[in-house]
């Protein structure tokens, strides 16, 4: 079963790797590159799942396994939740010695029921981890039995760390959604607005930057895949009109197969910067017009992007002169490697490089595009060569992700954090003020002087 | 004497318990030029790399034999010398430090026999050191992966040698020791003229601290040079319960006896340490020791007003549970509600009535009553839920900055608690701010 759906990944069509190559080069997948024993660093199928997944704030997920994979992981992600919290308590079965040796099964049963009975939520989403794959626990069967017991879906998700990176298990639990949750239930209503966004996870609270905007073009956000959602708003995600895909990569394949399902067209676009937030809701209006909207949105939509963007101007313009000219590295990933650049340069800052580990070839050359030849695109930056890069001053600020922060610190240069472990929203206008406000609040620190003045008893 | 109860539960709710290997690892962060690796897939370093680097706020060098669903059922062993060619070529570590989890044990990898065949084909591996703990994730916690680390750590390297030191004081740091914590263990041992060796050192290499250039391994902690000398000093001093194990394996195998000393916070706690470095140096205790005990007896009578009858909710690893717990009883709390992630002898001598081994969703259902929480920083959310004032402590402490740098050990660390938590209780009870002024004037 797993293998088929595996192989059924790796083959794609719409997979942007998979879309240059002929039906016998795809057959041979797209998982990538192995990984290399001793220089591997990343997250797992396991963790790239939840990352999807987990933001279903009113389901509970229980992660069958032993306690690494729970116990080392939860509370660690910053997807928000505008009311039920269920989603942020950490439910495992934490598997003992014994548990491996008879098989998990039983005790697996004996959880959701405790969840089922205690907390009540209108699902459950169980996690397979590599132990529990490796020793054969069944949960699958262990899900259908307990769906029929207690009342409501239990659903499985079978994405052991072991198989994959973390795209991998992203776009697993995008199977996910779509075999056990997507087109399970009607919607009371439906409008010609309706649209879903698939590949937001409110990361910080991204989606309520956008949310609004979208309210006031009349546009009605369905289902989100899956930030701030409520388990029963993702069942009735078929009914849309559009579908925008948010994050390049992870979700693709459920945006190709709710287009071939259900008929619904998607794009890809980005909510990061004044230039794609203003893109991306014309291709909403636009979109949604074209399969019967009133075309008066399209109107609507440039009266609030002319607004907009002149408020954003109007509340950047006393920071904009020191932001200018001022160089950036990006080390982030897929489709943050350029959708960022177009938002810094808007600022008129430069960006001197960007990672493209997790991008595709239309990230790459977009990438590319934007910044020219002056910028570099790195597959694989070691952290030994963006410390030299960084102590050599290279650039004047680094915007990444939690693990190569103290790259940047150790070799005092300014860095923000441009990850899902952030705590400010960075999507849409407002979180395009907030991202250049956080840039020249870093930029300008006193700090940066005197950490680098040697101490007066040295040359 | 606690009744130690395990709560019949099919699932763990908000966990408490983190994973051996993780311990393990941080554990191998204590030697100097060290790269700690996972033998594991690549998600279990991931997973523990954001906790250490969010509890440290340091670049933390960690690799992974990435196994996937294929080597784990042809066997690890191809995965296992991959990583240690490419890490000893790239990042030239003087020891690698390997970690097994409950992937590879339950597959019955056989690590040890692996490392030799790894050896033998590989000469030009001849002076990195290669340590290998067993740490399957299935059992055991935190501190138990540290104990099992520090325990393969000295069965590798530490061998019988000819004549004593007596200057020189073996020392094994427990898991629940903050680097600072470490800094001022080594003061307070120097100050008495004696030379320690430190096992594992935190101090050195995750104190924070800015270098001048990348470093691929640890920079600082205990040195293999040193370690191999263990086996000639004249004691060994196991620093929490969790230590004496390994010390004794050092006791059997060299002949260096063993003090144990299952905490070091508090007067008397401290004060009996004090009296051992006095009787093994032969030196009186310095005066500057003398005023921070008398420093120490002061802050207890102006900080006592503010604990007296305060009760207490902790959820921690053993070690750390029992220490805590038994200095707040010192300075008249009641422990309320005491969790612990496992099982362990210490739990017994805890100063309440009952210690559950348990989660954190066990402590929010035992501390309805309680006025302070204390755990890691996951804890907070219990605290939140139930109005309580919260205090974060042991591993990972990630909602506070200068973890690394919290002093809870000796006359100084005893003291700076009382203020700690002393000034949490007077902000959170305006009557014991009043209280205070009244008493003070």
């Amino acid at each position: 079963m797993l293998q088929h759906k595996l192989q059924h990944l790796f083959e794609e069509p719409a997979c942007a790797t998979n879309r240059a190559k002929d039906d016998k080069a795809r057959k041979k997948g797209c998982g990538g590159k192995p990984l290399t024993p001793g220089n591997a660093a990343g997250g797992c199928a396991f963790d790239g799942a939840k990352i999807v997944l987990q933001p279903i704030t009113d389901a509970a997920h229980l992660v069958h396994g032993p306690i690494a994979c729970e116990g080392n992981s939860w509370d660690s992600r910053h997807s928000k939740s505008s009311g039920p919290m269920l989603y942020r308590t950490g439910f495992t079965t934490d598997m003992r010695e014994l548990d491996v040796v008879y098989g998990g099964e039983k005790r697996l049963y004996k959880a959701i029921k405790e969840i089922a009975t205690r907390f009540d939520p209108p699902a459950i989403f169980v996690y397979q981890t590599c132990v529990t794959a490796m020793i054969g626990d069944d949960i699958v069967k262990v899900c259908k039995a307990a769906t029929e017991r207690f009342g409501r879906p239990v659903i499985p998700v079978n994405a052991p760390g072991f198989i994959g990176k973390k795209n991998f298990g992203t776009k697993l639990a995008g199977e996910v959604l779509l075999d056990y949750v997507i087109g399970t239930e009607e919607p009371e209503i439906t409008t010609s607005t309706d649209i879903n966004l698939i590949g937001e996870y409110n990361v910080s609270g991204d989606l309520w930057n956008v949310k609004p905007l979208l309210s006031r073009l009349g546009i009605r956000l369905l289902a989100s895949l899956t930030g701030d959602a409520r388990f029963h708003e993702v069942t009735k995600a078929h009914r849309a009109r559009v579908n925008m895909m948010v994050c390049s990569q992870a979700l693709i394949n459920v945006a190709r197969k709710m287009e071939e399902r259900w008929g619904i067209p998607w794009f890809e676009g980005s909510f990061y910067g004044v230039p794609e937030t203003s893109t991306s809701l014309r291709t909403i209006a636009k979109m949604l017009v074209a399969r019967g909207a009133d075309a008066a949105l399209i109107d609507r939509t440039e009266a609030l992007i002319v607004a907009e963007e002149a408020r954003v101007a109007a509340a950047l313009a006393p920071i904009l002169p020191v932001l200018q000219g001022k160089r950036a590295l990006l080390y982030s990933g897929g489709v943050k490697s350029w959708s960022m650049i177009a938002a810094l340069q808007w600022a008129g800052m430069t960006v001197i490089g960007t990672s493209v580990r997790k991008a595709t070839e239309d990230d790459k050359s977009r990438a590319s595009a934007l910044m020219g030849e002056a910028g570099e695109l790195y597959e694989n930056l070691s952290q030994r060569d963006m410390y030299a890069k960084l102590k050599n001053g290279d650039a004047d600020i680094l915007l990444s992700g939690g693990r190569t922060q103290y790259v940047a610190l150790k070799a005092k240069v300014p860095w923000i954090d441009s990850n899902q472990e952030r705590h400010v929203a960075y999507a849409g206008y407002d979180g395009t003020i907030a991202l250049l406000k956080a840039i020249h609040k870093e930029l300008t620190s006193p700090i940066w002087a005197q950490v680098r003045t040697p101490p007066p008893w040295e040359d | 004497m606690a009744s130690v109860e395990a709560p019949a539960k099919n699932v763990t709710i908000n966990p408490l318990k983190l994973s051996q290997p993780l311990g393990g690892a941080t554990a191998f962060m204590g030697l100097d030029g060290c790269l700690p690796m996972l033998h594991a897939a690549q998600g279990c370093t991931a997973f523990a790399l954001v906790l250490l680097v969010r509890h440290f706020r340091e670049a933390i060098p960690f690799q992974t034999t990435a196994m996937n669903e294929v080597t784990t059922i042809l066997g690890g062993m191809d995965n296992l010398e991959t990583a240690i060619v490419n890490i000893a070529g790239r990042a030239h570590p003087k020891v690698i430090g390997i970690c097994s989890n409950g992937l590879t044990e339950a597959r019955g990898e056989d690590i040890k026999g692996d490392l030799k065949l790894i050896r033998a084909k590989h000469p030009d591996l001849a002076d990195t050191a290669l340590i290998y703990a067993a740490t399957p994730d299935y059992t055991g916690s935190f501190q138990d992966g540290w104990a099992a680390a520090v325990g393969a750590i000295i069965d590798e390297l530490v061998h019988p040698a000819p004549g004593r030191n007596l200057r020189q004081v073996n020392l094994l740091a427990g898991s629940h020791l903050t680097p600072a914590d470490i800094e001022e263990i080594r003061d307070t041992v120097e100050a008495f003229g004696l030379a320690p060796i430190i096992l594992p050192d935190i101090s050195g290499s995750l104190d924070g601290h800015v270098a001048d250039a990348y470093v691929p391994t640890t920079l600082g902690g205990t040195t293999l040079d040193d370690i191999r000398r263990m086996g000639r000093s004249v004691i060994t001093l196991a620093l929490g319960l969790h230590m004496e194990p390994a010390a004794r394996r050092l006791e059997a195998r060299c002949g260096v006896p063993v003090e144990t000393f299952p905490r070091l916070t508090g007067l008397l706690a401290w004060d009996r340490f004090i009296a051992a470095l006095a009787r093994i140096s032969g030196k009186p205790v310095p005066q500057a020791i003398r005023r921070r005990r008398s420093q120490l007896l002061d802050a207890m009578l102006d900080g006592h007003f503010f604990f007296g009858e305060k009760k207490i909710g902790i959820a921690a690893e053993p070690d750390l549970l029992f220490t805590l717990a038994n200095f707040l009883a010192d300075m008249g709390c009641t422990i309320g509600a005491a969790v612990s992630p496992t099982q362990n002898p210490v739990l017994e001598s805890i100063p309440a009535t009952r210690v559950v081994i348990g989660d954190l969703d066990d402590l929010e259902q035992a501390a309805g009553d309680c006025d302070l929480i204390i755990s890691h920083s996951h804890g907070r959310r219990v605290a939140e839920r139930l109005g309580t004032i919260f205090f974060p402590a042991g591993f990972p402490v990630f909602d506070r900055l200068g973890a690394a740098q919290r002093l809870s050990v000796g006359y100084r660390g005893t003291s700076d608690l009382i203020f700690d938590i002393g000034n949490l209780f007077i902000a959170d009870d305006a009557e014991g701010g009043e209280h205070a002024a009244t008493t003070s004037h």
